[in-house]
């Protein structure tokens, strides 16, 4: 209980740090801390699986995201050889403080918030909650993790709205117009040297925690994600191999997620069945093939946003 | 009051935390953090409120959908920044320039 | 309890040896010496803390999990901390020398 005052403590104070930092360089490396220290939290509670993806997701791409997007911006003395764009629109300086009636409005609106929602949270709890439903249906269920059940059996329809969502922040982004140009040094030999380690080991750590999500704390988005690290390891070190890399395979795979999910869900209602309702005795099966797609898809479309804009095609 | 009360309501701390700097701060990256901070306070709360002792994986399951949605949004919203960075010379809304006078320093 | 004591011992000793590497992050006048401290600091005190916990594992399997993770991080601290003083000596920052 001590220990659990002093995560609470410690996460509190590193998102008040990172919110009011002068620095946003450090806010942002402050952000990443505080995700860290949330995936502690999150194994505290018993839910290894969010702890997995926030510390991959949630601290790690989210971190690599905001770094590159910071380094991106525009600044005043920024070196010749990265491409300074023209401003089109240009806006008169204005002084627009928030003062002290604003902050006064804002700071009671809040803490009336707080007390309302905490008073909620302090009352004894009223629902019995879904663990016994979730433990009775679990074993025709297709996987033995609950959590992998109810991600992908129990509540797949969120689960395929959500690849869908994912799907579409990639659109969006690339809709938003071609990648940021950045000059590329030579990656330093240490860097590459790290590559030829630790990509084939993200790989196998990738198909492990895919395969392991079946029965324990796993999945297909905590795979994702490490895959989607290697991807992102591979376009800071200046590419890739030197192979002519097309963008074709690349789309065909952010999209793969999406349309597994989708073809399969429509495939089982040819036996009378609902929209994703898997027939009997296939359903570990089917989470296996609909998780692997995943996977794939999540990696790719987590790396390309890496990118921030639209990659030039170059085979 | 128990751990998974105690983190419930860090939950709501995090959500104050980022409320605050939502509004107050005008980077919009910072403004993006802000609303990073709220989501994690949110997926505290939602799991945090079920209790600890009989697990309970449906909340776990919507929180990681949440976090992946968050990343999601997250991307988008900073590819949205950039944009804006480039088409008005200053990564800020029009209406906040200037506004804040400790963004000063920053790029 | 033999087993338990040498756990603990372990432990603590990691854990004073990150905040070694932490105060001399801290201190330290340039960011080559603070590297310098925080990275072998953060290695040495994970490599006690991994065999303080290791003794406590009962399956072959955990241990060698842990000695991975030891390892991973030896590998991601070095890349990490050569690319900072790397992209540093590129900004000409120069290290500090007592003149």
């Amino acid at each position: 209980m001590v220990f659990d005052g002093l995560l609470v403590i410690i996460t509190l104070w590193l998102a008040w740090a990172s919110l009011a930092s002068r620095d946003l360089f450090r806010g942002i490396v402050l952000f990443i801390a505080f995700g860290l220290v949330l995936a502690m939290i999150w194994v505290r509670l018993g839910a290894p699986d969010v702890g997995l993806a926030e510390a991959a997701i949630g601290a790690g791409l989210t971190g690599a995201l905001l770094l590159a997007t910071w380094g991106r911006l525009p600044r005043p003395e920024a070196a010749e050889d990265v491409e300074k764009p023209e401003p089109t629109m240009v806006y008169p300086d204005r002084l627009n403080e928030p003062g002290i009636m604003m902050r006064i409005v804002v700071g009671s609106a809040l803490v009336a918030v707080i007390a309302a929602i905490g008073w909620v949270l302090l009352a004894p709890a009223v629902a019995p909650g879904l663990t016994e439903t979730v433990g009775e249906e679990l074993a025709v269920s297709g996987a033995e993790n609950p959590v992998t059940a109810v991600l992908l059996n129990f509540r797949g329809y969120d689960t395929l709205l959500e690849i869908a969502v994912l799907t579409a922040a990639l659109v969006g982004v690339w809709a938003l117009g071609p990648a940021p140009k950045v000059a590329h040094a030579e990656p330093s030999p240490v860097l590459l040297g790290l590559n030829a380690t630790l990509l084939p080991l993200l790989v196998i750590i990738c198909a492990y925690l895919l395969w392991v999500g079946k029965a324990y704390p796993g999945g297909a988005f905590q795979a994702g994600a490490v895959l989607a690290a290697a991807g992102v390891l591979l376009i800071l070190s200046g590419g890739r191999p030197k192979i002519p890399m097309s963008l074709k395979p690349l789309r065909w795979a952010a999209v793969v997620g999406l349309a597994v999910f989708l073809g399969v869900a429509l495939a089982v209602m040819f036996g009378g069945r609902h929209f994703l309702e898997y027939p009997d005795g296939m359903a570990g099966g089917l989470i296996l093939f609909i998780e692997i797609a995943a996977t794939i898809s999540i990696a790719v479309i987590l790396a390309l946003m890496f990118v921030g804009g639209r990659p030039e095609d170059e085979s | 009051m128990t751990s998974a009360a105690l983190f419930a309501l860090a939950g709501v701390g995090l959500i104050a935390i980022g409320a605050w700097s939502l509004v107050m701060r005008a980077h919009l990256i910072r403004k993006i953090l802000a609303v990073n901070i709220m989501g994690s306070g949110t997926f505290l709360i939602l799991v945090g409120a079920g209790g600890g002792s009989p697990v309970d994986p449906v909340p776990q399951a919507m929180v990681i959908t949440g976090i992946v949605v968050a990343i999601s949004a997250t991307a988008l919203a900073l590819a949205l920044v950039l944009r804006i960075a480039n088409a008005t010379g200053k990564p800020a809304l029009p209406e906040d320039f200037e506004r804040d006078l400790m963004d000063r320093e920053d790029p | 309890m033999l087993i338990d004591l040498l756990s603990i011992i372990l432990i603590v000793a990691g854990a004073v040896f990150f905040l070694a590497g932490t105060v001399g992050m801290l201190r330290f006048p340039d960011v080559y010496s603070r590297l310098h401290a925080l990275t072998k600091g953060d290695n040495a005190g994970l490599g006690l803390m991994v065999i303080g916990l290791a003794l406590q594992m009962e399956s072959l399997a955990v241990i060698g999990k842990l000695i991975l993770i030891w390892l991973l991080v030896l590998l991601a601290g070095a890349t990490a901390s050569h690319l900072i003083a790397r992209s540093s000596i590129k900004r000409d920052i120069k290290p500090w020398s007592r003149k």
